[in-house]
C-alpha cells in the first residue's frame, strides 16, 4: 500500500462528496453545473491515484487515458448545459 | 526530495484542493466561485503532474481549467441580473437553496456515506496486490502501436473505439448548442495593450498546438490539448474584439466539425475492406494513420470548444447566410 495512493484517493472521495452535496442541494443552475464539475474531478482523482504505482514506476496509462476521455466530455455536458440555461433564462425573460 | 517533505507537500496541495472546491460551492457570489473553480482546476493540474500523469495535466490545465472556466465565466457575465426578493423565478437565480435544514442534513448526510462507502471500498481494494496485466500488455505491444507514448497509444489504437465515440460525444454536444440559438454578439474591440499581446499570443498558440499535436507520438501530449490550445487561440481573438476569430464559414465549418469523428470512421471502415478488424492499423502504418487521425480530431475539437464558447452558431459574413436571416427571422437570441 502507497501513503501518496491512499492520501490522494481519499482526496478525490472527499471531493466528489462535496460536488455531489453541492449539486443536489444548489438552487442556481450554475453553480450546479460548477458542482457537478467538481464530483467530476473527484472520480478523476481516484482514478489516476489508482494508476499511481510509486516514485520511478511507470504508471497504468488506461486510467489515464479514461481522465483524458472523461474530461473532453465533462467540458462538451458543461458547454451544453450552459447553453440550456441560457435559452431557459432567454425564455423566462419573455414571460 | 526525501519522503517526508514529499509527504508534507501532498498534505498542503491536497488541502488546498479540497479547501478550494469547498470554497467554490459554498459562496452564493456565482462569479466568485467560478473563478474559484478555476484556481481548482490549476492546483488538479499539479496534483496530476505529482503523480506522474504529464498528459492528463496539460489537458487538465487547458481544457478543465482554462476553457470550462472561460465558458463558465462568458456564462456569469450574461447571467440576467437577479430578480428583486420574493419574486416567482426568485430562487432560479439566486445562490442560497431554497430547501429545508432537515434536507440538507440528510444530503449531507448522504454524501458523507457515498464517499465513506467509497473509500472503504478502494482501502480494501489497495491492500490486495494490484492486477498488472493490462499495463504489462499495454508495454508489451507498445512497439507495434505506432506511438511510444502510451497515453496515446490507448487513446488512438488500444482504445480507439472510445476517442472515436468521444469525438461522436462532442459533435453531439455542439449540435445541441447550435439547436438552442445563435451565437452572442462579440465583445468590444480591446485597448492597445491587449491588442498588441494578441498579436503576439495567437501565432504562439498555433505554434504550440502543432507542436503538442506532433509530439503526442512519443511524450505528453496529443490532440485533445493540441485543440483546446487552438480553440484558446480563437477565444483570446474573440475576447479582442475581432469579428474573424478563425473559424472557416457555412459548410467549412461544417466539414471542420466533423471532420474528427468523419476520418476516424474512414479510418476504421477502409481497414474493414482491407480485411482487417475495424481500427486495427497494420502496425507498419500505424503512426501515419494516428498521426491523421489526431490532425483532424484536433481540428474538430478546437472548433467544437470554440463554438462551444460563442454559444450558438456564428453569424456568418457569407450572402447565403444573410438570405437565411431573412427567411428565418428569428424571434430572440
Amino acid at each position: 500500500m502507497l501513503t501518496t495512493q491512499i492520501l490522494y484517493a481519499l482526496a478525490g472521495c472527499v471531493i466528489m462528496a462535496l460536488g455531489l452535496r453541492g449539486a443536489l442541494l444548489h438552487a442556481s443552475l450554475l453553480q450546479r453545473i460548477v458542482a457537478i464539475n467538481v464530483m467530476g474531478a473527484g472520480v478523476f482523482m481516484l482514478l489516476i491515484a489508482v494508476a499511481y504505482r510509486g516514485p520511478g514506476l511507470p504508471p497504468d496509462p488506461v486510467p489515464h487515458a479514461l481522465v483524458l476521455t472523461g474530461i473532453v466530455v465533462a467540458v462538451s455536458a458543461t458547454a451544453l448545459a450552459l447553453a440550456l440555461v441560457r435559452r431557459l433564462h432567454a425564455e423566462q425573460d419573455d414571460d | 526530495m526525501n519522503t517526508m517533505s514529499l509527504l508534507v507537500f501532498d498534505g498542503l496541495l491536497l488541502l488546498s484542493i479540497v479547501g478550494l472546491a469547498w470554497a467554490s460551492l459554498a459562496t452564493t457570489d456565482i462569479r466568485r466561485g467560478v473563478i474559484l473553480f478555476i484556481a481548482f482546476g490549476l492546483l488538479l493540474a499539479v496534483a496530476w503532474g505529482r503523480l506522474l500523469a504529464p498528459d492528463v495535466a496539460l489537458a487538465e490545465a487547458a481544457i478543465g481549467a482554462g476553457l470550462s472556466g472561460a465558458l463558465l465565466l462568458a456564462a456569469v457575465h450574461r447571467q440576467p441580473r437577479p430578480l428583486p426578493p420574493g419574486s416567482a423565478n426568485d430562487s432560479m437565480n439566486r445562490g442560497t437553496a431554497a430547501v429545508s435544514m432537515a434536507v440538507r442534513w440528510a444530503v449531507t448526510l448522504l454524501s458523507a456515506a457515498l464517499a465513506g462507502t467509497l473509500a472503504w471500498a478502494l482501502l480494501h481494494a489497495f491492500s490486495s496486490t494490484p492486477h498488472d496485466m493490462l499495463p504489462r500488455a499495454i508495454s508489451g505491444n507498445l512497439a507495434a502501436s505506432g506511438v511510444s507514448n502510451p497515453v496515446t497509444a490507448v487513446l488512438l489504437n488500444f482504445r480507439a473505439y472510445d476517442t472515436l465515440l468521444e469525438l461522436a460525444v462532442l459533435l453531439t454536444a455542439v449540435l445541441g448548442i447550435f439547436s438552442l440559438g445563435q451565437a452572442t454578439p462579440g465583445y468590444r474591440p480591446a485597448g492597445p495593450i491587449f491588442d498588441g499581446l494578441v498579436r503576439w499570443l495567437v501565432p504562439v498558440l498555433i505554434l504550440m498546438a502543432g507542436y503538442l499535436l506532433w509530439v503526442g507520438a512519443h511524450a505528453p501530449g496529443g490532440a485533445f490539448q493540441a485543440g483546446a490550445t487552438l480553440a484558446a487561440a480563437g477565444v483570446v481573438l474573440r475576447l479582442a474584439g475581432r469579428s474573424r476569430i478563425g473559424l472557416p464559414d457555412g459548410f467549412m465549418l461544417r466539414i471542420v466539425m466533423a471532420a474528427g469523428v468523419g476520418v476516424f470512421l474512414l479510418v476504421g471502415l477502409s481497414l474493414l475492406l482491407l480485411g482487417r478488424p475495424f481500427l486495427a492499423y497494420p502496425p507498419a502504418w500505424a503512426g501515419a494513420l494516428i498521426l491523421l487521425i489526431e490532425t483532424a480530431a484536433m481540428l474538430s475539437i478546437a472548433a467544437t470548444l470554440l463554438l462551444a464558447f460563442l454559444g450558438g452558431q456564428p453569424e456568418s459574413t457569407g450572402v447565403k447566410a444573410a438570405a437565411n436571416r431573412q427567411r428565418e427571422e428569428l424571434p430572440r437570441c
